[in-house]
């Protein structure tokens, strides 16, 4: 075996077969299109998925404590608690909010003055608003910052609200699982598609595969302009694919963009990173060949001459 | 060369088409299949092409027992056997030269070599510059030469076909005809099938005479076992 022979031969049945495709667009297309279909699905649930993350990131590192003190607890033991929270390495910020200050607020906001001014006394504690610092804004920091806070005298109640944020990222997870397991049918889909492509292939030209096994062709031979093929039905899939997912990001980004400054928040939809986009294209070939590889076997071995 | 040792072949179908035939062609000759239509003719070049296998009985083919070759040695020992077909199975939607080229493409020839060694075997069989043309723009008998070109141009030392004149006129198989034994002059061991009694007449060479597979006559008689 001539190896510069056999690699300029590559080459040709590369170029050879993109030219049998060529020759037949629509029916090629068709099958880019449904591999296309089949790859950016799972992609649109990723872009999707990992843009909540990053959304729901940004909720919970900015999440404060609220520390409720028991009646006992003047503003001036309020201030001196404040003092000793600061000192702490996982506190950024603390601030006091008097009963006075909290009661004065809530009739301003409420509209229900009046009925506060039936009250014989400030039903309302005097609280501290804790943000923690960045180094303690996960989920396990601020677990033990409530600890360290709860266990302060005068402290009744501390609240971390993270609750939602934990149910949220379960969620996240079942997702991501989901578009994983989405993305393992989709790509069995792909396979069987390209397969199906290829069988209907290799059955038109069983003639030309039967001349090439008499003069001394081997399986491997006769598959190999077919593995080309399925290549490139997988590469032009893919780059379809990465197409649509564009397209969909761009759509979606001014919308999303106004929905977040609704809530008051500079989310940005980020699309598709590009090695996610590059592993997809590769994945795509991939499966495009090994398509390919089944069903060209399979077939190319059951034709003989005779 | 070939050796034929009582050999039987059943089709799946229950017929019979060889029933004990033994015959030996040497290296360097050329040797005439005849017999009516389902004689056997074809299943011999069958078997001798690996296309088929015996049902029982040997078949050496250049010195090799078939019933050793596996299915993955098949392409190996077909490229050692040149086939002309009567239909001639050219491909018709590739210009002649690489339909001639397709053994030396298997083969693994570099393309230059390639470019060199088609146009030898086109040059022989009389259709040089002819390249580019498809096969159904030329005429019956010279997509038969194609046919001829592509079995010698990858020069294998044996060259069997089946009826490669059924299709064609006295005066054109005849040009056939010498072809083959012009191959055969330069030591290419030629096994021809035909039924063309008188075509083989004026050619003038060995026939082994096939009725109800088996070998009923050869002539010159006694040339083989």
């Amino acid at each position: 075996m001539n190896w510069r022979a056999y690699f300029a031969r590559h080459a040709q049945t590369l170029v050879g077969s993109l030219g049998r495709i060529v020759h037949q667009p629509v029916a090629a297309f068709m099958t880019m299109a449904v591999i296309a279909v089949a790859v950016a699905l799972p992609l649109c649930l990723h872009v999707l998925l990992q843009n909540a993350g990053e959304a729901s990131g940004g909720w919970s590192n900015a999440l404060d404590l609220s520390v409720y003190l028991d009646k006992g607890a003047t503003p001036a033991r309020a201030q001196a608690i404040a003092v000793e929270l600061r000192r702490r390495e996982d506190v950024a910020t603390v601030r006091v909010i008097t009963a006075a200050e909290a009661l004065r607020q809530f009739r301003d906001y409420s509209g229900f003055g009046a009925a506060l001014d039936a009250l014989s006394e400030n039903p309302l504690p005097n609280t501290l608003v804790v943000t923690p610092a960045l180094a303690a804004s996960t989920p396990e920091g601020s677990e033990a910052l409530k600890g360290a806070i709860a266990a302060l005298a005068n402290v009744e109640t501390v609240q971390l609200d993270t609750d939602w944020v934990k149910r949220l990222n379960a969620l996240l997870d079942i997702l991501r699982r989901v578009v994983l397991l989405a993305a393992v049918l989709l790509g069995a889909g792909v396979m069987l598609v390209v397969g199906n492509t290829i069988r209907l292939d290799v059955l038109n030209r069983r003639a030309e595969i039967e001349v090439m096994k008499l003069v001394g062709g081997s399986d491997g031979f006769a598959r190999r302009p077919f593995l080309y093929s399925g290549v490139w039905y997988g590469l032009g899939g893919g780059i379809l694919a990465l197409i649509l997912v564009g397209l969909a990001t761009v759509l979606l980004a001014g919308p999303a963009e106004r929905l977040a400054l609704l809530y008051g928040s500079s989310f940005h939809l980020t699309g598709l990173d590009w090695s996610t986009g590059l592993g997809a294209l590769a994945g795509s070939v991939g499966l495009g060949w090994l398509g390919s590889w089944l069903a060209a076997t399979r077939h190319i071995r059951s034709i003989e001459p005779s | 060369m070939i050796r034929f040792e009582q050999v039987y072949k059943r089709y799946a179908t229950g017929r019979d088409a060889l029933a004990g035939v033994s015959f030996e062609i040497g290296a360097g000759e050329l040797a005439f299949l005849t017999g009516h239509s389902g004689a056997g003719k074809s299943s011999i070049l069958k078997l001798i092409a690996l296309i088929e296998r015996p049902t029982r009985g040997q078949v050496f083919v250049n010195d090799r027992n078939t019933a050793g070759v596996g299915r993955r040695a098949i392409p190996q020992f077909r490229r050692q056997v040149g086939v002309v077909f009567q239909d001639h199975k050219l491909l018709a939607d590739r210009p002649i030269a690489d339909n001639v080229a397709l053994p030396l493409i298997i083969a693994g020839v570099p393309r230059r070599e390639i470019d060199k060694r088609v146009r030898a075997a086109l040059d022989q069989v009389g259709l040089l510059g002819r390249e580019k043309h498809r096969p159904l723009e030329l005429s019956t008998g010279e997509q038969q030469r194609v046919g001829i070109a592509r079995a010698v141009v990858a020069k294998p030392p044996l060259l069997i076909a089946d009826e490669p004149t059924g299709n064609l006129d006295p005066d054109l198989a005849l040009e056939i005809m010498q072809l083959f034994k012009r191959f055969n002059e330069v030591g290419v061991t030629v096994v021809i099938a035909t039924h063309d009694v008188h075509l083989i007449d004026r050619i003038g060479a060995r026939r082994i005479i096939l009725g109800e597979g088996r070998v009923t006559a050869e002539s010159p008689p006694g040339a083989a076992p």
